[in-house]
């Protein structure tokens, strides 16, 4: 597997509902289209709103993983 | 994803207000515009004097509830507040006072927070609000 280069990581591990989003939102805004952006977080609604985020705004979702305890999500700006 | 969404605010406690603030939050960071509408209890709630108050909680809370809500704010949650203000910072977030409301509770638009954009009739709203849905909390 090719490794990825991480722009930027958001670290949003302990925050509740939308922070994880709202975070990623912001963090995405400002950065060039093929930007690389890490989230971690520890919210269990995070996994179905990520996912469908990406949809939504066209950003694409390239890896999702789990350690039981915090969730990883890649994210590449569209 | 163009058609905003709209709240209508009424309910001034703190977990009517957090769950509008969720779902304004949502909304801004998929790109939905979101007009918000407040009236009576909600609107006494941005006063810019009492917005860090505490406004209690709706009456199906009971002190059980209560507990729920103090330990995810002790656990670090954003107040309503601050997610609106984050909300706003994201996207497309309008929020105006109802004049009506405001004759009502005898307010200026000075005494309002600044996360109030400004004071409309209940057309000036509906016409903001164009197809999109509406929501009344």
């Amino acid at each position: 597997m090719p490794v990825v280069e991480i722009t930027q990581t958001v670290d949003a591990r302990g925050l509740s509902c939308p922070m994880p989003i709202v975070k990623t939102a912001q963090a995405v805004k400002p950065l060039p289209s093929g930007a690389v952006v890490e989230l971690l977080a520890t919210d269990v609604g995070s996994i179905k709103d990520v996912a469908a985020w990406c949809r939504a705004t066209g950003n694409e979702l390239i890896e999702q993983t789990s350690d039981g305890a915090v969730y990883r999500f890649v994210i590449r700006r569209k | 994803m163009d058609e905003p969404l709209n709240l209508v605010l009424f309910s001034g406690t703190d977990d009517k207000l957090q769950a509008a603030a969720v779902l304004t939050a949502g909304a801004a960071a998929l790109g939905k515009p979101v007009n918000i509408f407040l009236q009576y209890w909600a609107l006494d709630a941005f006063r810019a004097a009492k917005i860090g108050d505490d406004h209690g909680l709706a009456p199906e809370a009971g002190p059980a509830g209560r507990i729920a809500v103090d330990a995810l704010a002790a656990a670090g949650q954003a107040t309503w507040a601050e997610t609106l203000r984050q909300a706003k910072d994201l996207g497309a977030v309008d929020i105006q006072a109802c004049s009506l409301s405001m004759d009502l509770l005898h307010l200026e638009s000075t005494d309002l927070d600044s996360l109030v954009d400004g004071v409309e009739g209940v057309t000036a709203f509906y016409l903001n609000a164009g197809e999109g849905q509406v929501v009344f909390i």
